[in-house]
């Protein structure tokens, strides 16, 4: 009698103490997540080069059309922002539409300090919080780095669109899973390059493998100062920008 | 696709407030998720007023004991279907318990939630009851009888062994229940709190602060149902019990407005770069629901109401039905005020980009399964769950004193 008792105890303490630090070593970030460029293998990146930038928006048009995004204005996998800085430290923004010229005009206006554009998309982070919050899965990380959503799985919870830090994620209305950018997965793993940099006509996007030796990546990160969007929150985004302002967030 | 949201959508956008991201227009976490913390804080704050009884031997509560545990079980039963529901596949939920992700603090809930149910509240709910089970069946017939045998788990043992061991069990229940109760509710508070790139959210502070917000609407609902059924059974209320109970209630407030204050000094003081919208925020978007119904009519107005009884009836021995109705009002109040906590964090951490650069608007829906009948439904549902549990596990006896001479 004493001895199944304490048998069943010995027995439950071990699988409860068990249970807890694996689970616990499973949550820490390190032990969950690839946070480094695998030495073989490719490893994708994306390049932003804001001074080229010229706010056509072919991109968002062209992302639409090869991913079937809705075209209604409030799902994007991407999409250029419009920044307008005025000498009164001022600044507005706002996402631009395809086919709108983009007002105000601001050569003629001698209030605006300095205006750009920013192209956004998902930052395939290397640490990305979306895969560490899907509680089923659904959303992962592929050897080459790219944050990918299984629409078969997702239960559509949107616990990860909460946890992006960029907004680059959204429901998709006719599956109601998530959804966002995949770097055109489809396209890159025959070899193409995503739709957005393959129509962007000033070579403002750049992608490439971050392994590679020589490639329009590696060449745009030697030749760049470069910075990424929130550093703070040490998500690790692969999607570098150079000429970054520090008003982008 | 749906041309409903289109429509509701399209009709937001001219109500933003500066910059947000495009993605950021539709709020994804409505009404439901604002009626699930709401719920489980009930659960966790019924049962950590039960363990009162149990294990710090408040004995004037006592007339609550069975009545916060059937609440605990009524709430917990209703707190996943409004999870569920809200699911883009509803018809998936299973995945979360099958296949769960372990660094997900949201897929933790399976567990959580099957361990606080099986584990706690319905073996404490078994042992308190199994000998009154017994003992109902043997007087009863038909279709009572077979239902109380059989949640008796057919045990016939009335014996004094057999009743030592229901005591000793339940104690060593509500020891592991309290833990649990927080496990519960801070764990509620920790898949808001985890979230970095919220800052509204991300606070070390935020399942603390869940975790005795939830402790107040629990001990109010409680206290609020007893003044509310004791009376339509006939009984009279015991006012030593509520009165003990209140004052818990009155620690329990000026710990969460406590907890509350520090958060938001905290975050003024440290003044990071969110500071300028998050305040924006509050004093437009959260205005109504942050200052004046949560901290104002939640949390000050009831402290004040209930402080002045404390002061009034030592002093001039305040009448009892004038308390009463104090009692009565407090309790009320805080149940909107901790609803209200729930909605400011919850529809708050969505209304301001993450560029922190503007706001969006949360449009509440009627019909449908996020709008506002639906809330109401879910939130009526455990009301109705606790009637039918008070009809198969009276707690007249203990509530009211009402047949005790059956000596049943």
């Amino acid at each position: 009698m004493t001895g199944r008792r304490t048998f069943l105890r010995g027995f439950l303490s071990v699988l409860l103490s068990g249970g807890a630090i694996g689970g616990i070593l499973k949550i820490l970030p390190s032990k969950a997540h690839a946070t480094e460029a695998p030495l073989k293998g490719k490893w994708y990146g994306f390049g932003v080069s804001v001074d080229k930038c010229i706010g056509c928006a072919r991109c968002m048009d062209a992302c639409k059309t090869e991913n079937n995004v809705p075209r209604e204005p409030f799902f994007f996998r991407t999409w250029v922002e419009r920044y307008i800085i005025r000498k009164n430290g001022a600044t507005t923004v706002k996402t631009i539409e395809p086919n709108v010229d983009p007002s105000p005009e601001t050569a003629s206006d001698k209030s605006i300090l300095r205006s750009f554009f920013v192209p956004k998309l998902c930052n395939q982070c290397a640490h990305p919080p979306c895969v560490q919050v899907c509680p089923v899965g659904a959303t992962f990380q592929t050897k080459d780095g790219v944050v990918l959503v299984n629409e078969k799985k997702c239960i559509g919870c949107r616990y990860c669109i909460q946890a992006c830090p960029y907004g680059a994620r959204y429901l998709h209305p006719a599956t109601r899973t998530a959804d966002k950018c995949t770097f055109c997965y489809h396209r890159i793993s025959r070899g193409l390059l995503p739709a957005c940099v393959e129509v962007c006509p000033t070579q403002a996007r750049v992608f490439g493998d971050l392994n590679a030796a020589a490639s329009p990546m590696s060449r745009f990160l030697r030749m760049n100062k470069i910075h990424v969007l929130k550093p703070g929150l040490n998500t690790e985004p692969k999607v570098y920008y150079a000429s970054l302002d520090g008003e982008v967030r | 696709m749906n041309p409903e949201l289109m429509r509701s959508l399209h009709d937001l956008l001219p109500q933003i407030q500066g910059f947000i991201y495009p993605n950021e227009i539709e709020i994804h976490w409505g009404l439901l998720i604002v009626v699930y913390p709401y719920i489980t804080g009930v659960v966790a704050g019924a049962f950590i007023l039960a363990s009162l009884v149990k294990v710090f031997n408040v004995k004037e509560v006592q007339p609550l004991y069975r009545l916060s545990l059937l609440t605990a079980l009524a709430y917990l039963l209703v707190a996943p279907i409004s999870l569920v529901s809200h699911l883009g596949h509803p018809e998936r939920f299973y995945e979360i318990l099958l296949t769960p992700q372990t660094s997900s603090a949201m897929a933790m809930f399976g567990f959580v939630y099957a361990w606080y149910l099986m584990a706690v509240l319905l073996l404490e709910i078994w042992f308190v009851h199994r000998t009154d089970m017994i003992a109902w069946a043997e007087q009863e017939t038909g279709v009572m009888r077979f239902l109380h045998r059989t949640l008796a788990l057919f045990s016939r043992d009335t014996g004094e062994r057999a009743v030592v061991f229901d005591h000793k069990a339940l104690k060593v229940i509500t020891i592991v229940g309290i833990p649990s109760a927080f496990l519960l509710h801070g764990y509620v508070g920790f898949i808001f709190g985890s979230i970095k790139a919220n800052p509204w959210w991300s606070s070390v502070l935020i399942p603390i602060v869940f975790l005795f917000s939830a402790i107040v609407s629990g001990v109010a609902l409680v206290i609020l149902l007893y003044m509310i059924i004791t009376p339509l059974r006939g009984g009279r209320i015991d006012m030593r019990c509520v009165d003990k109970a209140v004052d818990f209630l009155f620690y329990t407030v000026i710990v969460d407005f406590s907890l509350e204050f520090v958060d938001f000094i905290h975050r003024v003081y440290q003044s990071e770069e969110e500071i300028k919208i998050l305040s924006e925020m509050v004093m437009s978007k959260l205005f109504a629901s942050l200052i004046i119904v949560q901290v104002l009519l939640g949390m000050l107005i009831p402290l004040l109401l209930i402080t002045l009884t404390k002061i009034f009836r030592k002093r001039f021995s305040l009448n009892e039905d004038l308390r009463k109705m104090v009692y009565f009002i407090s309790v009320i109040l805080i149940q909107f005020g901790v609803f209200a906590t729930r909605w400011n964090v919850v529809i708050g951490g969505q209304m301001f980009s993450k560029s922190f650069r503007g706001l969006t608007t949360y449009k509440m829906g009627f019909g449908g399964i996020e709008g506002l009948l639906y809330a109401i439904f879910l939130l009526i549902l455990p009301i109705v769950i606790l009637a039918v549990l008070m009809k198969v596990l009276p707690p007249w006896k203990e509530m009211i004193g009402e047949g005790a001479s059956e000596g049943a």
